[in-house]
């Protein structure tokens, strides 16, 4: 079977320095998390494969065809992308920004439909922003706006969803919920998000450990290898520790 | 849309409205005698009735409305696309293009020995500078554009503006050096003035609005998505650069009507959205048009005011409408130091 989406030989450079090198990689339908220390090129990575960062050298593949081979809609109709700190403004409210997420299908000037609505609906179920779909942007939280960005992300419907740190200002309840969508989410999808809680990252599928602008390791988040480079890039300032069938990574203070 | 968003919209459609119908009636009434129903009615019956109010006053009255609803939708245009609140509709160069255009005609003209200013300026002289000013705005638009090599990046466009703006500058300057009485004229065109609207700019400016107002609206969402961030608004499968072009040249061609054909008139393109938006927040869709009707509605009062405050003498309007607009942004700024 064919990634769903796939880097190869992926370079960039960002006023002269080079943050991604020579980086491949294959997602497969499953929650990624790409995780690594300040400046690894996560966040530039993340953009490379959804098209918004030029690239250097290399290319990405959507579904085995070139990303700059989709038209911009036909790619916006399969990838969902959730930026970094969105620093959205404006009067919008919260029913109009989610509803936003329809227009890779709508385009410009397309009114929605039924089901539409019913996605817009559904997603902000999902992000728990349902119960104030006429508040407006500037009247939220830190935690609640990045609810409704990411309802707006989840309302695309999308086969593959880029998430930029998606659990910023979030507390820890709502980050709870947001892993156990993404699990829900990652049955019949791709989930790839930048993550910098290590913690929520080893409740993915798959860990990507970025360091330096390359990949230095990935696989399952039970891989033992992969545990070694994780607190290898962190300086070895956490620890891994099995709890039952599940992983926790705890401050390493000795 | 919930009740209370419908409700707001609705107040101030009806409000816009009424206060365009009230200032129309007084920039019929207003003469050099101040305001006066009577006396417009008794000038409607004798001889000169449809040369004064016809001919002068109501293509002036009309003429201010469509002035400054131009200015009212390139400013919300210039906002939604800069995704800055303080953005205004002369940012891409056309205000220095146009002044820049007067001033090369109002030189030439004088070097060549055939002096004219604005206040006695003949009908060809008349179209002469509207048609320079236009010019001057498209090419200080066009300028920019070149110089932030298209609409791709939002700041080298804004970038691209302010340079431009500090460029032409000096060209008005050197040829104001050279050609000094061409300066009157320029200081006449940088107050703004409606006093020269006749039925020919209103046919323009109308031609204006219908051709700007529906391409913006047509795009709004667009505005409504870069809300969001450029790169977000890309991930939603627009084409940016194209849509962004698309939406400078609405911008471009509102404003460069209205400078033409009234000189430089401050503050309305920047005030409007911001009284839509407080009065009735909403999406850009609804924005664009409420910020056309309520630039209509404050440049008609302003020109109303203008005539009549210290009448038979009259005020520049661009003064009047930095008064109020200045004014109104103070309070602004003061009332959110408060809270």
């Amino acid at each position: 079977m064919s990634a769903a989406l796939q880097a190869q030989n992926v370079s960039v450079s960002l006023g002269g320095n080079r943050v991604l090198n020579d980086v491949s990689l294959a997602l497969q339908p499953g929650w990624t998390v790409i995780v690594g220390p300040n400046g690894a090129g996560k966040s530039t990575l993340l953009r490379g494969l959804a098209g918004l960062q030029p690239l250097e050298a290399g290319r990405v593949l959507l579904r085995g065809k070139p990303l700059t081979a989709w038209s911009v809609r036909e790619r916006a109709q399969q990838i969902a992308w959730l930026a970094q700190q969105g620093s959205a403004t404006g009067e919008l409210t919260v029913r109009q920004i989610v509803q936003l997420g329809r227009l890779p299908k709508l385009g410009l000037f397309a009114e929605p439909d039924a089901r539409d609505q019913a996605l817009v609906q559904l997603a902000m179920v999902a992000a728990e922003c349902d119960a104030w779909p006429h508040r407006r942007l500037h009247e939220l939280s830190g935690g609640e706006r990045q609810r409704v960005l990411l309802a707006r992300a989840l309302a695309v419907d999308a086969p593959l969803l880029l998430l930029d740190e998606p659990t910023t200002h979030l507390d820890p309840p709502h980050q709870v919920a947001l892993v156990r969508l993404f699990k829900r989410l990652a049955r019949d999808r791709t989930v790839v998000s930048v993550l910098h809680d290590v913690p929520l990252a080893l409740q993915a599928n798959r860990l990507v450990v970025m360091q330096a602008g390359r990949i230095v390791s990935e696989g399952s988040v039970d891989d033992p290898a992969v545990h070694a480079s994780l607190t290898a890039v962190f300086d070895h300032a956490i620890r891994i520790e099995r709890f039952g069938d599940r992983f926790m990574a705890l401050p390493n203070l000795d | 849309m919930s009740e209370a968003e419908h409700r707001a919209r609705r107040h101030l459609a009806i409000g816009l409205c009424a206060l365009t119908l009230l200032l129309a009636l007084a920039g019929l009434a207003a003469g050099s005698e101040g305001w006066s129903i009577s006396q417009t009615l008794a000038l409607l019956n004798g001889p000169d009735g449809s040369l004064v109010v016809g001919q002068i006053r109501a293509p002036r009255t009309l003429g201010a409305w469509l002035t400054g609803a131009l200015l009212g939708l390139a400013g919300a245009v210039a906002q939604g696309l800069f995704r800055n609140p303080l953005a205004d509709p002369y940012l891409l160069g056309s205000a220095s293009g146009a002044v820049l255009g007067v001033v090369l005609v109002l030189a030439a003209t004088m070097l060549t020995g055939h002096g004219i200013s604005l206040a006695t300026a003949d009908t060809i002289a008349r179209i002469g500078l509207v048609g320079a000013a236009f010019a001057g705005a498209l090419l200080g638009v066009t300028l920019t554009l070149a110089l932030a090599r298209g609409a791709h990046e939002t700041t080298r466009l804004l970038l691209a503006g302010v340079v431009v703006g500090v460029l032409l500058g000096a060209v008005i300057d050197m040829v104001t050096t050279v050609a000094p009485d061409a300066l009157r004229g320029k200081q006449a065109f940088l107050l703004g003035s409606t006093g020269f609207l006749g039925w020919g700019s209103c046919g323009l400016m109308a031609a204006g609005v219908a051709m700007a107002l529906p391409l913006a609206w047509r795009l709004s969402r667009m505005l409504d998505a870069l809300t969001l961030g450029e790169e977000s608004a890309m991930s939603l499968g627009l084409a940016l650069p194209r849509l962004r072009m698309a939406m400078v040249a609405a911008l471009a061609l509102a404003t460069g009507m209205a400078v033409s054909q009234a000189g430089l008139i401050a503050f309305v393109g920047l005030v409007s959205p911001h009284l839509v938006r407080r009065f009735a927040p909403a999406a850009h869709g609804f924005t664009l048009v409420a910020s056309a009707a309520t630039g209509g509605v404050l440049l008609l009062a302003a020109d109303v005011l203008a005539r009549s405050l210290v009448a038979p003498q009259e005020l520049p309007v661009g003064v009047l409408t930095a008064v109020l607009g200045g004014g109104y942004l103070l309070w602004l700024l003061h009332r959110r130091k408060i809270s």
